[in-house]
């Protein structure tokens, strides 16, 4: 069964499994250059325009596999050389126009940028076009296309512009880090910093969880991930690679649920803070908001910090679908709970590297949360969990008003409208990923059928109540 | 006294739970609660031998069935024989 949505993921993943395998012996300086021989063997390219640029771009996410650049703040990056420098027309008029005499595209375009020549083709003018794309929906003949380039139309937070030399450039100031670039470039030009060499470290200095024990947290969208293999061999496979355990970060998201439920009824509006993109886009483009999202840690955050109160030498890996979450680590209140993050795809190139086949590893069980901590990892998820936790603490009063945004868009219009004082809700769910977290730029595979996946994970919980869910933990009704 | 119950996936599936649960309501009924400290661990290991309890450094198999009785007998009754681990 096929691994990942498109060939750029599987070339990142080829460069991530390659480095992990040299850096589990010790050998990535050595290799470095078999590697990209490895990659790109020649003698004809396949790429690009020959092999030595190919080997050239294949350092460079040789480089980003091992941390990337460490004077940029960003886990998100640009591989300048291997940005094709896609034309930036915005939407044009092409050949395909038959001069016809309906006129649809004048007639709907509001802006009024809409004009044409004596042949009665169409001509856009670029200072009037707001790149709404309604003309280019109603052509007849789909004669009107846009020539937006695929990152800076993924970026809704437009942190994408293009620098001197027409190479794609990330405004830090505005990127949330969400990755949808990542997963859009056709070049596979911008790609995320991977800390999965910082994994093997944790790994190799644990001595086989003697020195200390390693955890892993996956995020509930796991659900919808590594369809070839059953949930419970993903599970083998990461004690096969050194862990000790696998612990559920749903569990984490059902502690959030019934915290975040507790003090929406004490402040009266919330924002959710489980996204770290939704909680970066507050912070950079809605300052006035901040105190408005809750204070709760986010459900890896809070595992992290479970973990740690059982076993303070623990060391806590983050597995999950997104890029986000490599940045909310290094925060200042999460760096001393989450010790490292990877994302599915860099998990596969962790197990691959090692020669493991899933299919022929028993199953282990992955139990810790309720459905509720297990649905966060979709759209809607997170709203339904916060219902459920103010039933179940009694609050009968309180009437919860939420409105689940998905992706961030939608999070701007509410957020907007929240700035204002006019959004009809007392709770934002906002989740910057479309459909949620199984629509991050991490996962393997995105997917009509992976909310169902997700739904149906839940249901296999053990626990049906989020109140259940928390009564496991020693102490924390006390 | 230090009691840690295994509090990860394969002994939460035999009921880890409710023996957190019970645990906690028998040291607060006998108000244990400054002597006896309940914790939790994410797997210990033992997993076929699940749920996995220690007292202290001891290692002993408990399902909802019979935590009463180890109560009674692993920590009542050493607490009991062993007055001076109470300070």
């Amino acid at each position: 069964m096929r691994k990942f949505d498109t060939k750029v993921q599987h070339l990142k993943y080829r460069v991530l499994r390659e480095v992990a395998r040299a850096a589990w012996e010790d050998k990535l300086v050595e290799r470095y250059n078999d590697i990209t021989k490895i990659l790109v063997p020649g003698p004809r390219p396949t790429m690009r325009c020959c092999i030595y640029k190919e080997r050239a771009i294949i350092a460079e996410r040789i480089k980003l596999a091992s941390g990337g650049d460490s004077e940029n703040p960003n886990v998100i990056e640009v591989i300048e050389i291997a940005c094709d420098e896609c034309p930036v027309g915005g939407f044009e008029v092409t050949e395909a126009c038959r001069g016809c005499i309906a006129h649809r595209c004048e007639d709907v375009c509001k802006r009024g940028a809409i004009s044409f020549d004596r042949h009665q083709k169409a001509h856009i003018d670029k200072d009037k076009c707001i790149e709404c794309g309604m003309c280019a929906k109603v052509c007849p003949y789909f004669a009107i296309v846009s020539r937006k380039r695929p990152c800076e139309n993924a970026c809704k937070v437009k942190a994408i512009h293009m620098n001197e030399d027409k190479a794609a450039q990330i405004d830090n100031h505005k990127c949330i880090s969400c990755g949808a670039c990542v997963y859009q470039c056709p070049f596979g030009a911008i790609s995320e910093k991977s800390f999965i060499l910082d994994a093997i470290r944790i790994l190799k200095e644990s001595a086989d969880n003697t020195a200390c024990k390693v955890y892993a947290v996956v995020a509930p969208s796991i659900a919808s991930q590594f369809r070839y293999a059953k949930l419970g061999q993903v599970i083998s496979a990461l004690k096969v690679l050194g862990f000790h355990t696998v612990v559920e970060a749903a569990l984490g998201a059902d502690l959030v649920a019934w915290d975040e439920a507790g003090e929406l009824v004490e402040k009266g509006f919330l924002t959710s803070s489980c996204c770290p993109a939704f909680v970066d886009y507050i912070e950079k483009q809605f300052p006035d908001l901040r105190e408005k999202v809750s204070h709760n840690l986010s459900p890896m955050a809070r595992m992290g910090q479970i973990i740690h109160e059982t076993d303070p030498t623990a060391k806590v890996i983050f597995i999950g679908p997104c890029t986000a979450k490599k940045m909310e680590y290094q925060k200042e209140s999460v760096r001393e709970l989450v010790d490292c993050v990877l994302t599915f795809e860099e998990l596969q190139a962790l197990i691959d590297s090692r020669d493991i086949d899933l299919a022929s590893l028993p199953e282990e069980p992955l139990d810790n949360a309720s459905y509720y901590g297990r649905i966060f990892a979709r759209s809607g998820g997170l709203a339904d969990a916060v219902k459920q936790a103010l039933s179940e603490r009694g609050e009968t009063e309180f009437e919860f008003k939420p409105i689940s945004c998905d992706g961030i868009e939608a999070c701007r219009t509410a957020l907007l409208r929240a700035s204002k004082g006019v959004l009809p809700a007392n709770f934002i769910e906002g989740m910057a990923c479309i459909g949620g977290c199984i629509g991050g730029a991490g996962c393997l595979t995105h997917g009509e059928k992976n909310k169902n996946e997700v739904d149906q994970y839940g249901r296999l919980a053990s626990e049906k109540r989020i109140a259940d869910a928390r009564g496991i933990i020693p102490g924390i009704n006390g | 006294m230090v009691v840690t119950v295994c509090i990860g996936s394969s002994c939460h599936l035999k009921g880890a739970r409710p023996i957190v649960e019970r645990l906690q309501t028998l040291i607060t009924q006998k108000n244990l609660e400054e002597t006896v400290q309940l914790k939790g661990t994410f797997c210990t290991g033992n997993c076929m031998k699940g749920v996995c309890v220690s007292v202290d450094d001891e290692n002993y198999s408990v399902s909802p069935d019979t935590v009463d009785a180890f109560f009674q007998k692993e920590i009542l009754e050493r607490l009991n024989d062993a007055p001076e681990a109470q300070a």
